[in-house]
């Protein structure tokens, strides 16, 4: 039998809350299994053994927001056959992002101890402003399932099954009556990429958009539909600008005038 | 005796930082615990959100303790409209606590810490010779995990609290199956402190100033006053007159101190010293047999005492399921009003202290967040100023690892610590 070489996999911290990787180790019943496929090469959360690259696949955490991590990000690129993001942070700049909607001189103007011990850019920007990224993996927090579908999907050089359909979707699959149209709850389903399994609805909430937008959302019809419910313009807006407030659609439904 | 002690990334610790330590003529010279992680400005970025955004909004500084965040801002949000979340639905809250203080002490204890005392680099590399150990502690995180599945829809950033209470509430039958996996738990968890209570620690007793809740008839999670082992005993609301942030040059956290005293130690040690009273029969019980006395001041011997309190969690709760019935409603209604509100809750990593002021529109319009993590900042310096001035003479790459052990053993969370304020933009 020939031996195979075991696949070398690292995982990358930038602006994050650690979230996303945590649900690599939260996969209790798979983490040793997982373990055993690929050699986990570089992943300072859950080892100090940390093996020199070239890696075959690298899992991306986080946003880029200072110009140390603008360069970093091209040296892990350097350094990856293949690389996944994994999260809001790093698919679509994270809830920070929303410095990047901030007047610059205001936050400035805020009172600092010794600003001069900071350094910090002025937007927090998606890893894949940055680099070529081979797949991007939504979620604030990603799903677990998700990520041990596309780490599979990747040791079997397949595509990951990861449905782009709308949050509603999974309501419908799951069975969950729309909390739209029987409580009047507002809610971000319609526009929202499915993949946490829309839990929101099922706990009697409307969905606030962790997974980000799905394709060609139709995000001015819901804005209306909102206001029709009773939301003001203002709060609409407000709604679109959470952990995914710089992936385009939402950042343009969220502006002022949209 | 070394030069220098450089740890650029250190291992095993919730986010980004680095360890230095210089020495010159034979002392300690220099030492800091650099935090490089970027700081992602959570309270500028919450200025202008709603009242009932705060709490799903911060807890994305944390995916480890998200239900520490999510219970500091909702409680300073009823402190702020005067109302008070009482029965099952404060029982509730225990619980889903309970569930995070498990996986979180689950993963330090066995994936985090451990493999110092073992040797190993991580887990996976200690699960080749310890299987079963590394197996048990897996299935006492996942059981944590499923506490807050249950309660909240989802082990990270779970979705069900709301200010005044939750959004939808659990049937009795929902926790049957959990409180037969809760049992199992509870031995798993007496095992763990036994365990851990065989490792063996470096001799090293501080005289810490101790901070924590304390509540007068339960072991503190979400509510309490404000105590120490050298006599501050303050209501949250005092905070801010007792403590103050400082700004260091080496690191993107604030530290916070006391501004009599300084540095000050919160965490599982502070809540076990000043609660022990406080935990249930078996946990006291366990710690007894453990050979642990009431008062610890080893913190190399915090792996024992997360173990006593995971172990409590699991009594806690097998008690609130236990007494449990379904509320009429799943939440008090909540009237917004102009004020400040404030809370401190217990994060598995120590107090978390939240302030947030509210104006008419019910719109935030200031906050104030002040994690375990930079409250420890100090105090871990300090250790490592003694630590490394006692074991000198240890050779050079052991005491740069019983080093990075007695920084582990804060359990630090620098993604908590780095939210702060302050900024200085460079331009793009
Ligand atoms: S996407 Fe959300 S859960 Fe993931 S690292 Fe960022 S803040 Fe944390």
């Amino acid at each position: 039998m020939k031996k195979i070489r075991k696949l070398k996999l690292a995982v990358w911290k930038f602006a994050s809350c650690d979230g996303c990787q945590l649900s690599l180790l939260d996969c209790e019943d798979e983490l040793l299994a997982v373990a055993g496929a690929v050699e986990i090469a570089y992943f300072p959360e859950a080892s100090s053994n940390y093996v020199k690259g070239p890696y075959d696949l690298s899992l991306v955490e986080g946003s880029v927001t200072t110009a140390h991590d603008a360069e970093r990000i091209q040296q892990v690129r350097k350094q990856s056959k293949a690389l996944i993001t994994i999260g809001a942070c790093a698919t679509a700049g994270g809830i920070q992002a929303l410095r990047n909607f901030a007047d610059v001189e205001e936050f400035t103007r805020i009172v600092y101890a010794h600003p001069e011990y900071i350094r910090t850019l002025s937007q927090s920007t998606p890893i894949a402003e940055h680099v070529k990224v081979d797949f991007e993996l939504r979620g604030c927090p990603i799903n677990k399932q998700q990520l041990l579908e596309v780490v599979s999907a990747f040791l079997h050089e397949r595509k990951p099954n990861t449905p782009p359909h709308s949050t509603c979707v999974e309501c419908k699959l799951r069975g969950t009556v729309c909390v739209m149209v029987a409580h009047g709850t507002p809610c971000l389903g319609p526009v929202t990429q499915a993949g946490c399994g829309a839990i929101c609805p099922s706990y009697n909430r409307g969905c606030y958009g962790c997974f980000g937008p799905k394709e060609t959302p139709n995000t001015a019809s819901l804005s209306q539909q909102w206001v029709q419910l009773g939301v003001n313009k203002e709060a609409v807006n407000q709604a679109y600008r959470s952990f995914n407030a710089w992936a385009e659609p939402f950042r343009k439904e969220s502006l002022p005038d949209a | 005796m070394p030069k220098s002690i450089k740890v650029d990334v250190l291992a095993r610790v919730e986010g980004e930082g680095a360890l230095y330590l210089n020495f010159k003529d034979g002392k300690v010279a220099d030492v800091q615990l650099s935090i490089y992680e970027p700081p992602r400005f959570f309270e500028a970025l919450l200025r202008g959100r709603r009242f009932d955004e705060a709490h799903d909004i911060t807890s994305r500084i944390c995916g480890i303790c998200p239900i520490a965040y999510q219970m500091s801002a909702v409680h300073a949000m009823e402190d702020a409209f005067g109302v008070k979340v009482e029965g099952q639905l404060r029982a509730l809250r225990r619980l889903l606590y309970c569930g995070e203080w498990i996986e979180s002490h689950a993963l330090h204890v066995y994936m985090l810490h451990a493999p110092d005392f073992l040797g190993y680099h991580g887990a996976i590399e200690m699960a080749k010779d310890h299987p079963a150990i590394v197996e048990r502690g897996l299935q006492l995180k996942k059981i944590g995990n499923e506490i807050v599945e249950l309660l909240g829809g989802r082990a990270v950033h779970p979705v069900n609290v709301c200010v005044g209470g939750f959004y939808k509430v659990p049937h009795k039958r929902d926790f049957q199956h959990l409180a037969e996996r809760l049992k199992w738990a509870r031995d798993a968890a007496l095992e763990t402190v036994r365990w851990t209570a065989s490792l063996a620690f470096p001799e090293f007793e501080q005289d810490y100033e101790f901070v924590a809740l304390r509540h007068e008839n339960e072991y503190p999670f979400n509510e309490g006053r404000l105590i120490s082992n050298k006599g501050l005993d303050i209501a949250v609301r005092e905070f801010d007159d007792h403590f103050a942030e400082q700004h260091v040059a080496h690191s993107n956290a604030l530290h916070c101190v006391m501004k009599e005293r300084g540095a000050y130690f919160t965490g599982p040690l502070a809540r076990y010293n000043l609660n022990f009273d406080q935990l249930s029969p078996l946990a006291q019980a366990a710690a007894r047999e453990a050979g642990l006395p009431p008062t610890c001041h080893n913190i190399f011997q915090s792996i024992i005492i997360r173990s006593i309190e995971t172990l409590y969690d699991c009594d806690e709760a097998l008690r609130i399921i236990d007494e449990y019935e379904m509320p009429d409603v799943p939440a008090i209604e909540i009237q917004p009003r102009a004020a400040t509100g404030y809370a401190a809750t217990e994060a598995p990593r120590g107090t978390l202290y939240h302030r947030y002021s509210i104006d008419e529109a019910g719109l935030i319009t200031d906050a104030k967040i002040v994690p375990p993590t930079s409250q420890n900042q100090k105090t871990i310096e300090n250790d490592l100023w003694h630590f490394a001035a006692r074991y000198i003479n240890l050779p050079d790459a052991e005491l740069q690892h019983q080093c990075e052990q007695a920084v582990r053993s804060y359990d630090p969370c620098i993604s908590c610590a780095t939210h702060f304020l302050r900024l200085n933009v460079e331009r793009t």
